[in-house]
C-alpha cells in the first residue's frame, strides 16, 4: 500500500472521469484554480511547493481565504466554478446530493489510490452511499483536559472525573466549579455544547443520524439524556447565560489562556489546543485523558477537511494531481518536517500533524517525532495519537447544514430556558426530517 | 407683465430652451443610474420573481413549481418568527433611533464653535464597519464583565443575559443598533438650520415658549426629514442583517453556541435558506414577500405622512 501511495505522490493523476496518462505527473498543464484554501503556514505552502515541482506546467492560481458558500455557489451558478474547492468535510454531502461536485471514482481506479489509508471516519464524511466524493485531509480529534492545578485545589484526583459516571461527574463539577456573589470564576467540567452533543449521544450508545445519512434520530431516547445530562451540568454551576458570558471571555490562543489562569478545571476540547498550551504556556499542570464512553472505552468525534473537484471543473486531471500530490505520505512527511524545523527555530515543541492518513501519521510519529522531555506533553501526545482509531464523524448527509442547525437550535433553546430536552429534540427530529426527506427528492 | 399673463396652458406646459437643455443634461447625468439600475437591479429583480415560482439550489436547473414556494411561506413557522422577529426590532428601533437622533441634533444645533467637532464624533461610528460593531458589541453585552451590565450594576440591576436569554436578545440587539445613529443626526441637523431664524423671532414675539416654538415651529419646518427617515429607517430595519449575523451566526462556530431563534431576522433566515439550504427559489419567494411588506408599509407611510408634512414653497 506503501509503495502504492508513493508512486500516486509522484506519478500524478489521471483525471477524474478521464484516461489517465499514466507518464508520471509533468503531464498535467493548464490552469488549475483553488477555492476554500490559503498558503497560511508550512504545511500548506510545503505541500503546494511539493505539486508546483512535480507539476511545473501548472499554472496554480490559488485563491487565498476560507471556503464561503456564497462564492461558490455564486462561482457555480455562474459557470464559472475553480477546479478544486477545499471545505469542511461535513459540507461534502450536501453537495454531492445536489450533483454540484463530481465523484472520484475514476480518478481513484485510474490511478490505484488506496482509499483504506485514510481514517475510516474521515473517509466516511467524504462517501455518500458508497461513492467518494473528496479527499480527506487531517483529523482533528476530540480529547479531554484536566488541570491539575485546580483538581489539587478542589481537593479532587484526576481518576475521580470519570467521564463514564456521569453522576459522579455532576459531583466532581460543582466541586472545581467556583461560584461566588452570584459570579462565576471557574468554571468546573465543561461539557462543550452544542457542538460536541454528537459525542456525549455517542458516548451514552446513540448516533444522531444513520449511518447513510439519510435519518434523522435526534429523538432517541439516549440523545435526550445525554442532553439532559450536559445540560445539568451546566444548569448547576449558575447557568447557561453566567456560563457563556465567562467562557466567552476565554484566550485558547495565548499566555492568558484558561489553562493558564486556572479559569477551567476538565473540558473536553480539540487537540490542536494542545500545541497552543505548548507553545504558550508550556508550565501548566496539563493532563489529557481519552473521552470514553459510559462503559469507559475511548470514543472521540474527528472532524477535518476536503478537497472536491466541482462540476463544471476546466481542468479536473490537474486538480486530481493535486489533491493526489497534497495527500500523498511523502508530502506529509515534508510538510511535517517543516512544521518540525518551524518549531524548533522558535524554540517550541513539535507536537505532531494529524493528517487523516493512517500511514502518513504513523511514520511522521516514528520518523519525525521526538518526544519534548515534558512527561506531560508527551503523554498526551500518546493519548492523542491513540484517540485517532476511535474516532467517528458525523455521516455525510444530504441535509448536513440543516441538520446541524436543527440540532444546534434544539440544544441552544434548552440551554436558554426555553424548553425541556425531550421536547426540544422531538421537534428538531421533525425539522431535520423534513429537511433530509425533502433533500432526498 | 402680470401673473396670469406667464401661466402656460392648461395641460401644456410650456418649456425654455434653457428648461429643455437642462432636462437633457439632467437624463445624460442620470444614465449612468439608470443603466445599473435596469442591469444590477431591475434584472435580478425580475429573475427573482422567476426563481420564486421555481424549485431552484443554485447547482441545477430550475424546475418550474408554480405557488408552492408561496404557500410553504404562509406556513412555514421559522418564516413567521423572523418575521415577527424583524417586525419587534423595526417597531422599536424606528422610533426610538428618531426620537435620540432629534435629541442630539438639537444638541448639536446648540453648540457653537465646537459644532464641527461633535458632529464628526457623532459620524464615526457610522464609519465603523458593521462586522467591527457586532463583535464589539458582543463584548459590550457579556452577561458578566460587559460594559453595559457593569453600568446597570451600578444603577442595582443585575446580571441581564443580553446574548442568551431569548428575552434579551431583541433588545440587546436593539441597544447596539442606537450606536449608530450619525446619519439621522446629521440629516435632522441640517434640516434645523434650513429652519428660518424670523420664524422663530415671530412666533417669540408672539409669546410662544420654548416648547411651543419646538411644536409649531421646528417640528413643522423640519417634518420632511423626519419623514424621510421615517421610511428611510424603516426599509433598512426590516432589512437587517450584517451586524446580527456577525454577532451570532457568523462562522461556524459561533453558529453553535450564539445562534439564537431571537436573533433571526427576515434576511438572515432568507441567507440561510439561499446559500447555506440551498432552497434559492424558496428564499427568492421570501425576497417578494419582504418587497411587498416593505412597499404596503411605504405607502402608508406616504398616506399618512402627506398629511402630516410641510413642505416648504406648498401653498396647502
Amino acid at each position: 500500500m506503501v509503495a502504492g501511495v508513493l508512486a500516486l505522490a509522484v506519478s500524478g493523476c489521471g483525471g477524474v472521469g478521464a484516461g489517465g496518462d499514466g507518464g508520471g505527473g509533468n503531464a498535467t498543464e493548464g490552469t488549475l484554480s483553488t477555492m476554500g484554501f490559503g498558503r497560511s503556514d508550512e504545511i500548506a505552502s510545503t505541500r503546494v511547493d511539493a505539486f508546483q515541482r512535480e507539476h511545473p506546467k501548472v499554472d496554480l492560481r490559488i485563491t487565498e481565504g476560507a471556503f464561503d458558500e456564497q462564492q461558490f455557489l455564486s462561482a457555480v451558478a455562474s459557470g464559472n466554478p475553480p477546479d478544486l474547492v477545499y471545505l469542511d468535510r461535513n459540507l461534502v454531502g450536501t453537495y454531492a446530493t445536489r450533483g454540484s461536485i463530481l465523484p472520484l471514482t475514476d480518478c481513484v481506479q485510474q490511478q490505484g489510490i488506496d482509499l483504506a489509508q485514510y481514517r475510516p471516519a474521515a473517509r466516511e464524511q467524504v462517501s455518500l452511499d458508497g461513492v467518494l466524493y473528496g479527499v480527506p485531509e487531517f483529523s482533528t480529534v476530540r480529547v479531554f483536559y484536566l488541570n491539575e492545578a485546580v483538581l489539587r485545589q478542589a481537593g479532587v484526583r484526576p481518576e475521580q472525573v470519570d467521564l463514564a459516571d456521569w453522576a459522579a461527574l455532576s459531583t466532581v463539577s460543582a466541586e472545581l466549579a467556583r461560584v461566588s456573589d452570584g459570579r462565576l470564576s471557574r468554571i468546573g467540567v465543561d461539557p462543550k455544547i452544542p457542538e460536541f452533543l454528537p459525542m456525549w449521544a455517542k458516548a451514552n450508545g446513540a448516533d444522531m443520524i444513520s449511518a447513510d445519512g439519510r435519518t434523522a434520530q435526534l429523538d432517541h431516547p439516549k440523545v435526550v439524556e445525554a442532553l439532559t445530562a450536559t445540560v445539568a451540568l451546566i444548569r448547576d454551576q449558575g447557568g447557561w447565560g453566567k456560563f457563556k458570558s465567562f467562557r466567552d471571555t476565554f484566550d485558547f490562543f495565548g499566555a492568558q489562556n484558561p489553562l493558564a489562569k486556572n479559569q477551567i478545571g476538565a473540558w473536553p476540547m480539540e487537540e490542536w489546543f494542545l500545541n497552543q498550551v505548548a507553545a504558550n504556556s508550556p508550565d501548566v499542570e496539563l493532563l489529557v485523558k481519552p473521552f470514553v464512553d459510559r462503559q469507559g472505552n475511548p470514543v472521540t468525534m474527528s472532524s477535518g477537511q476536503a478537497w472536491v473537484i466541482p462540476k463544471g471543473a476546466k481542468n479536473p486531471d490537474a486538480a486530481c494531481a493535486f489533491v493526489t500530490q497534497m495527500t500523498a505520505i511523502d508530502t506529509w512527511l515534508a510538510a511535517a518536517q517543516a512544521r518540525a524545523d518551524a518549531r524548533r527555530a522558535e524554540g517550541q515543541p513539535f507536537t505532531g500533524v494529524w493528517t487523516g492518513n493512517i500511514e502518513a501519521d504513523r511514520r511522521i510519529f516514528d520518523e519525525l517525532y521526538q518526544p519534548t522531555g515534558n512527561r506531560r506533553f508527551d503523554e498526551a501526545v500518546d493519548t492523542i495519537r491513540s484517540m485517532q482509531d476511535a474516532a467517528f464523524a458525523l455521516p455525510a448527509s444530504p441535509a448536513g447544514a440543516e441538520f446541524d442547525k436543527a440540532w444546534t437550535d434544539a440544544v441552544n433553546r434548552v440551554l436558554s430556558g426555553q424548553t425541556e430536552p425531550a421536547e426540544a429534540l422531538a421537534r428538531a427530529q421533525r425539522e431535520a426530517t423534513a429537511a433530509l426527506d425533502q433533500a432526498s427528492k | 407683465m402680470s401673473a396670469t399673463a406667464t401661466t402656460p396652458p392648461a395641460g401644456r406646459r410650456h418649456r425654455t430652451p434653457l428648461a429643455r437643455r437642462e432636462a437633457r443634461w439632467a437624463y445624460v447625468f442620470l444614465a449612468p443610474w439608470i443603466v445599473g439600475f435596469l442591469a444590477f437591479q431591475a434584472g435580478p429583480m425580475v429573475a427573482s420573481a422567476w426563481l420564486s415560482l421555481t424549485e431552484y439550489d443554485v447547482i441545477n436547473p430550475p424546475r418550474y413549481a408554480g405557488l408552492d414556494n408561496y404557500r410553504q411561506l404562509m406556513t412555514d413557522p421559522a418564516v413567521a418568527r423572523s418575521l415577527g422577529n424583524t417586525v419587534y426590532y423595526t417597531v422599536l428601533h424606528v422610533p426610538l433611533a428618531m426620537v435620540l437622533s432629534l435629541g442630539l441634533a438639537l444638541l448639536l444645533h446648540r453648540v457653537g464653535r465646537w459644532q464641527g467637532f461633535f458632529r464628526t464624533v457623532f459620524y464615526l461610528p457610522v464609519m465603523t464597519p458593521a462586522v467591527a460593531v457586532g463583535i464589539l458589541f458582543l463584548l459590550l453585552l457579556n452577561t458578566q464583565d460587559g460594559l453595559i451590565n457593569r453600568g446597570l450594576a451600578g444603577l442595582g440591576i443585575e446580571g441581564l443575559s443580553w446574548t442568551t436569554d431569548p428575552a434579551w436578545v431583541m433588545p440587546g440587539i436593539i441597544l447596539m443598533s442606537l450606536w449608530s445613529l450619525g446619519s439621522t443626526v446629521i440629516i435632522y441637523l441640517a434640516a434645523l438650520q434650513n429652519v428660518p431664524r424670523d420664524l422663530y423671532e415671530a412666533a417669540a414675539i408672539d409669546g410662544a415658549g420654548a416648547w411651543a416654538r419646538f411644536r409649531h415651529v421646528t417640528l413643522p419646518m423640519i417634518s420632511g426629514a423626519i419623514f424621510f427617515t421615517l421610511v428611510v429607517n424603516t426599509i433598512a430595519s426590516l432589512q437587517m442583517f450584517t451586524e446580527v449575523y456577525t454577532m451570532y451566526f457568523g462562522n461556524r462556530q459561533t453558529q453553535g453556541s450564539f445562534s439564537s431563534e431571537a436573533a433571526t431576522f427576515y434576511v438572515i433566515h432568507l441567507f440561510q435558506e439561499a446559500f447555506q439550504f440551498l432552497h434559492m427559489g424558496f428564499a427568492s419567494a421570501m425576497a417578494w414577500l419582504l418587497f411587498v411588506i416593505i412597499l404596503l408599509i411605504t405607502l402608508v407611510q406616504v398616506r399618512l405622512g402627506n398629511r402630516f408634512v410641510h413642505y416648504e414653497g406648498d401653498e396647502t
